[in-house]
């Protein structure tokens, strides 16, 4: 697990280690906020035979890949992009999940 | 001495041209500026104009908001300084936090491209002020998010506080309260999505956007001779 952490050639790296971390982000409305794309794609669906499918609601995902010395600092940079700009939380709602990059080769 | 209005132009944004040519026809002096730049030369009124800025990549309006000029829009505005966004910028607007709530994609799913009629539903911003209340104009629209909606509080303060300044008559796009242009509290920043600038003639086919463009630059003077 903590491979990464320890990766890195010079000295300063013990005090300034960097870990990547793989964000990946589901925003989607908010409840209540009309997804006219969702409510399309539900109507169309019976045209097909899926049957009793409700509650059909289409985002989008972003998948990002950042820096940090550790996860908590990893999460609170995303959640900041989330809030400032990759979400708008006026109408959207997201959903943050970090996986840590353990390099390779 | 005229009017100067400031027509920002942001990489991919399509009307600067006929807001720049309208607010000339109505007596006013316009100044393309450039997302880029960090001065709006003085200008005494800011149109920032309708198109795709940055592509609309990622929300209509979200990445414009991060362009260097707009800190000197958020300054002019809190200045008092007229601020109108039409169409892609009425989205800016509201993605800058200049004014509340945010605009979704049409009910129907559809791109519209057709005139409607709106009325005009409060005089108190610098975009009505010369427009008679409940009169009603026949303006082109032209997008695919153009659903205004915000949240109950907010929608609840815009009514007490006579900020609808335009309302669909008939409303084209799930609308929330049929609403076509809001104003913030002071009455200097106002967004639409009809697009005035092409109702600003007859040959256009109507020319019921003039009142509105005559408002702005009428308050833009205000403000040149005020300065």
């Amino acid at each position: 697990m903590n491979a990464a952490r320890s990766e890195g050639g010079d000295e300063g790296d013990r005090y300034h280690r960097r870990v990547r971390y793989e964000a990946r982000i589901e925003v989607t409305h908010l409840p209540g906020v009309l997804d006219p794309q969702g409510a399309t794609v539900e109507r169309a669906l019976p045209a097909l035979g899926y049957s009793g499918v409700t509650d059909v609601r289409i985002g989008k995902c972003i998948r990002l890949v950042v820096e940090a010395p550790d996860r908590e600092a990893a999460r609170s940079q995303v959640e900041s992009m989330c809030e400032r700009l990759l979400a708008n939380p006026v109408i959207e709602a997201y959903d943050l999940e970090l996986t840590e990059l353990v390099p390779t080769g | 001495m005229s009017a100067r209005v400031a027509v920002l132009v942001f990489p991919g944004t399509n009307c600067e041209l006929d807001v720049a040519a309208a607010a000339e026809r109505l007596g006013g002096a316009s100044d393309l500026v450039f997302h880029t730049e960090t001065s709006l030369r003085g200008a005494d009124a800011v149109v920032v104009p309708g198109g795709f800025a940055h592509g609309d990549y990622l929300r209509t309006g979200a990445l414009a908001r991060f362009s260097p000029v707009m800190a000197a829009v958020a300054e002019h505005a809190a200045a008092g300084g007229p601020l109108v966004g039409i169409c892609n910028g009425f989205q800016i607007l509201t993605e800058a936090g200049l004014l509340p709530g945010a605009l979704q994609k049409n009910a129907g799913l559809k791109f519209l491209c057709q005139t409607v009629t709106c009325r005009v539903t409060s005089t108190g911003s610098v975009l009505t002020k010369q427009a008679e209340l409940g009169s009603e104009l026949r303006l082109p629209i032209n997008h695919f998010e153009g659903a205004y909606i915000c949240d109950q509080a907010t929608l609840d303060e815009l009514r007490a506080e006579d900020r609808v300044v335009l309302r669909y008559a008939d409303n084209p796009n799930g609308s929330l309260d049929d609403i076509a242009g809001i104003a913030n509290q002071a009455g200097n920043v106002v967004g639409l999505m009809p697009h005035p600038e092409r109702a600003s003639d007859p040959l256009l086919g109507s020319d019921d956007g003039v009142v509105l463009l005559a408002s702005l630059l009428g308050a833009a003077a205000d403000r040149a001779v005020a300065a």
